[in-house]
């Protein structure tokens, strides 16, 4: 019988040195493990802003001017030192790169990954794995294009015909009283909670984090987080659409830089 | 009390490293339960070669679960749905009569299909070679308890050099990540007095040697459960903040 087997040359590495060796400590975002290190330093930088974001975002609940002042109060931050926005737009540059970054290393990742990996055509069960890690790949890039819409919408005002810049209670009871822009919100903001599920938890293994007495804290950390950031941000669509956030498309800021407002209350 | 059940079996074919493979379905009647698994397909291949056939190739050495040689893929699952065993050590009485069962090799780009259920897993040797191992002056036998090692250390140590190198790990990942195989092999070094001189020399080259040939983790988790020694992935996080520290001290180096 022709049983030999046939031994074949050692298997070719699946990723090939990088073409430039950048300098230290560039150089250790050319590995993959440093670009875990970076992905979950910059996931944290992330999940730092999502918390802040909606925790500011309360604001809404306030009242008009409230939440027009909290904005200006972000763009006051370090006028002491610094010209006005400045401080904002330090902030903003970081997370811009931060945001960057983490999906730079998320899809190189991804693509080495993909080539190590071989199908199991008989079918695969997965035991550990859940919902949230396996589908990283799908949440990452939907919260992404969100994101786009997000500062369109809200920020530039590309799709509300009604936009008033600088009064962010008007802008949100515009756009999220429409039932298609509030679902998206709804979807989007979940695609978040999920990813934060997975990833804060990732992050502490990604980095090093780890110590056997406190581990079982950090799925807590990140349920906890995850469960926070989907009521906070799910609360906003729900409760324009509820009616409960709703300034009856009257602009309270743009009445007051125009003189036009009555009264402190309505 | 030993029964025999009879189970339906779709086993990978695959001739040889190029050839293309595909499931053929076997009914293997009459098996006890007292059998293992290799036993049981021992029992399948006798009977394949009375029938004049090629018989089912796989691997398997010791047949104790420490020697790491066998390794299936047994309804998507690696080394069967037993957790903490190797496939050697996983009995048919943890299947019922009528079974169908999925057996398939080890799939990952390196770890190419050699013929059947046998894979080529010298990419992991690789691993191995690139700093798997301490550098000593042999001679005399040192006296016994030279170097004090905390027996908490130890057991931490010991815990990480249960690893058997079978190569579950990267057949459960997602990612074919062999992250939890080289965090063992790097801690059972690196967290012993005798593996501190090579500590960053090793993490990092073989940190690296392993991102040559398999893909990045995810920290899914999977292969923790996949793992016959239940080797926990706390292991892929230190070797990940040994991997960065390495990164550090080694740059200073200018031998």
């Amino acid at each position: 019988m022709a049983q030999a087997i046939t031994r074949v040359s050692a298997p070719p590495p699946v990723r090939s040195e990088p073409k430039i060796k950048l300098p230290w400590p560039l150089s250790i975002y050319q590995t993959a493990v440093g670009k875990k290190w970076v992905m979950g330093l910059t996931g944290a930088a992330l999940l730092g802003f999502i918390v802040v974001h909606m925790i500011g975002n309360l604001h809404l609940y306030e009242g008009p001017l409230e939440i027009h002042e909290y904005a200006e109060t972000l763009r006051d931050l370090g006028t002491k030192l610094l010209p006005r926005t400045w401080l904002l737009w330090i902030m903003r540059i970081g997370l811009i790169i931060a945001f960057a970054l983490h999906i730079h290393s998320a899809y190189s990742l991804s693509r080495m990954s993909i080539a190590a990996d071989q199908r199991y055509p008989g079918g695969r069960n997965y035991i550990a794995a859940n919902f949230a890690s396996r589908t990283m790949r799908w949440t990452g890039p939907i919260i992404g294009l969100y994101l786009f819409y997000h500062l369109a919408d809200l920020t530039w005002g590309w799709f509300n015909p009604d936009f008033v810049r600088g009064d962010p209670y008007h802008n949100v009871s515009e756009s999220l009283s429409s039932i298609p822009v509030a679902i998206l919100y709804i979807v989007a903001n979940t695609a978040l909670a999920v990813h934060i599920f997975h990833g804060t938890w990732s992050m502490f293994q990604s980095l090093g984090v780890n110590s056997p007495r406190y581990n079982h804290l950090r799925r807590y950390l990140a349920a906890g987080l995850a469960g926070i950031i989907l009521v906070g941000n799910l609360s906003f669509p729900i409760f324009v659409q509820a009616g409960v956030i709703d300034d009856n498309g009257r602009s309270i800021v743009e009445e007051l830089q125009h003189g036009t407002a009555e009264g402190e209350d309505h | 009390m030993s029964a025999e059940i009879n189970l339906t079996l779709k086993v990978w074919r695959q001739a040889g490293p190029n050839a293309e493979g595909r499931f053929v379905t076997y009914e293997a009647g009459g098996i006890s339960t007292d059998a293992s698994f290799l036993e049981m397909l021992d029992i399948v291949n006798e009977r394949l070669i009375e029938a004049g056939e090629e018989p089912i190739v796989f691997e398997s050495d010791c047949r104790e679960g420490i020697c790491g040689t066998c390794g299936l893929m047994i309804n998507g699952q690696a080394h069967g749905p037993q957790k903490g065993t190797a496939t050697c050590q996983l009995h048919m009485r943890s299947f019922s009569d009528g079974d169908h069962i999925v057996i398939e090799p080890w799939r990952a780009t390196s770890f190419p299909v050699l013929r059947d259920l046998a894979v080529d897993r010298r990419a992991m040797d690789a691993i191995i070679g690139a700093g798997g191992y301490i550098s000593v002056n042999t001679g005399a036998a040192p006296d016994a308890n030279l170097t004090p090692v905390p027996k908490e250390t130890a057991d931490t140590a010991f815990d990480a050099a249960a690893c058997i190198g079978c190569g579950a790990c990267v057949a459960a990942c997602p990612n074919s990540a062999a992250q939890l195989f080289t965090a063992a092999k790097v801690q059972h070094l690196n967290l012993l007095p005798q593996g501190q001189a090579q500590r960053w020399a090793r993490t990092e080259a073989m940190v690296e040697t392993m991102e040559a040939f398999f893909g990045s983790c995810t920290n899914h988790g999977e292969c923790e459960e996949a793992c016959p020694k239940e080797i926990p992935i706390d292991f892929i996080a230190w070797t990940n903040r040994d991997y960065i520290k390495a990164k550090v001290k080694n740059r200073k180096l200018v031998g």
